[in-house]
């Protein structure tokens, strides 16, 4: 049954993905009420050298692609203008590296909800094309793999 | 620059600790994962505001180790894996789960009001304590507790650097370690397993 879910929820995200861009498991961090910011998490697979320049969502009124970073043990979140998406390598946006971060929310985000996303990936010849992802939302104590539905990869 | 600062601090109070006592038992196996900080003159007590309005300091929790960490809830990434590992070592400590406090100071009371520091907690285990002050004294417990942080300006709101540091009192309040973002909950509930056996309950 879970497992069903799982892969339904794959189909449903995969479906939105265009053919060279690939996004897997993505997930939502729950906010709890006035709480105005969070993280998006995801996979994404470029077929073709690729770099993520943008996002977007309804949910919020700024969206940025941002790093995590440890100097020491200070931690340490940028805007990146740009993240590298290598020909054939998935790249993981998870706790403790990459996440788009939802800032200035409309409204909170609760559990169980699907906020849309859209990536912007510009290929190497400089065309842009949009990514529709619907990410679920996950518990605020949900661990760093976000993945509540145990390992899926379909195809 | 203030990371280096603070390592070589500790280094010394270390050195200091294994000229003070016989110098073989430096040379053993170290008893924690965590920096053992014993003896350090910083971080002593706090006088924050719990979401009801009400003054806590440590010695509201003696009896019990507390587990302080210092952050904001608009934080997407280290605020939660840190109160995660918290509620992971508490399910660790199994029957010694009550023997522990955990305390999550914000360094964004701006943001961080006390209805929202009461629920973020609350996500994280019903016992999480939130505890904030005014911007002011934010500023002062901060330093004196070592955690540099400052707001960096994003888009027209702004998101924070901090020290990501955790730190451990026993439950007599003597401040003991000092727990890396890094280190994984299962070594923090053994430090703090070896801290709670030298207490009797
Ligand atoms: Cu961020």
């Amino acid at each position: 049954m879970k497992r069903l879910a799982f892969a339904s929820l794959f189909v449903f995200t995969a479906s939105t993905a265009f053919a060279q861009v690939h996004v897997a498991e993505p997930w939502v961090r729950a906010t709890v009420p006035q709480q105005r910011s969070t993280g998006a998490f995801l996979k994404i697979t470029s077929q073709e050298d690729a770099r993520l320049v943008a996002a977007q969502s309804p949910v919020a009124k700024v969206v940025e692609v941002h790093e995590m970073k440890m100097e020491g043990d200070v931690m340490k979140m940028r805007a990146v203008p740009a993240l590298d998406l290598p020909a054939g390598k998935t790249v993981e946006l998870k706790p403790g590296g990459y996440h788009v971060m939802l800032i200035d929310l409309h409204a909170q985000v609760k559990e169980g909800e699907v906020v849309p996303l859209t990536l912007v990936v510009e290929g190497k010849d400089g065309k842009r094309e949009q990514i529709e992802v619907q990410a679920p939302v996950h518990p605020l104590a949900a661990p760093a793999n976000g993945n509540q539905h145990g390992h899926g990869h379909g195809h | 620059m203030f990371a280096t600062n603070r390592a070589s601090c500790w280094r010394q109070l270390f050195a200091a600790a294994c000229a003070a006592l016989l110098l073989g038992a430096c040379t053993n196996e170290p008893m924690f994962t965590a920096t053992d900080i014993t003896g350090a003159t910083f971080g002593q007590d706090f006088r924050l505001f719990d979401p009801d309005g009400r003054t806590r300091s440590l010695a509201d929790f003696r009896g019990k180790a507390v587990l302080v960490f210092f952050g904001f809830t608009q934080c997407p990434d280290v605020c939660p894996t840190a109160l995660i590992r918290a509620a992971e070592v508490k399910r660790l400590l199994g029957a010694d789960a009550g023997r522990l406090q955990v305390v999550f100071v914000t360094l964004d009371p701006e943001r961080d009001t006390p209805a929202v520091l009461r629920e973020y907690t609350a996500a994280f285990g019903a016992d999480v304590l939130g505890l904030y002050t005014t911007v002011e004294n934010t500023a002062r417990v901060a330093e004196e507790f070592r955690i540099f942080y400052r707001k960096v300006p994003t888009g027209d709101s702004y998101t924070m650097d901090h020290t990501a540091t955790s730190y451990v009192y026993d439950p007599a309040g003597r401040l003991r370690l000092a727990v890396l973002h890094a280190q994984g909950a299962e070594a923090l509930a053994a430090d703090l397993k070896t801290l709670l056996q030298s207490f009797s309950r």
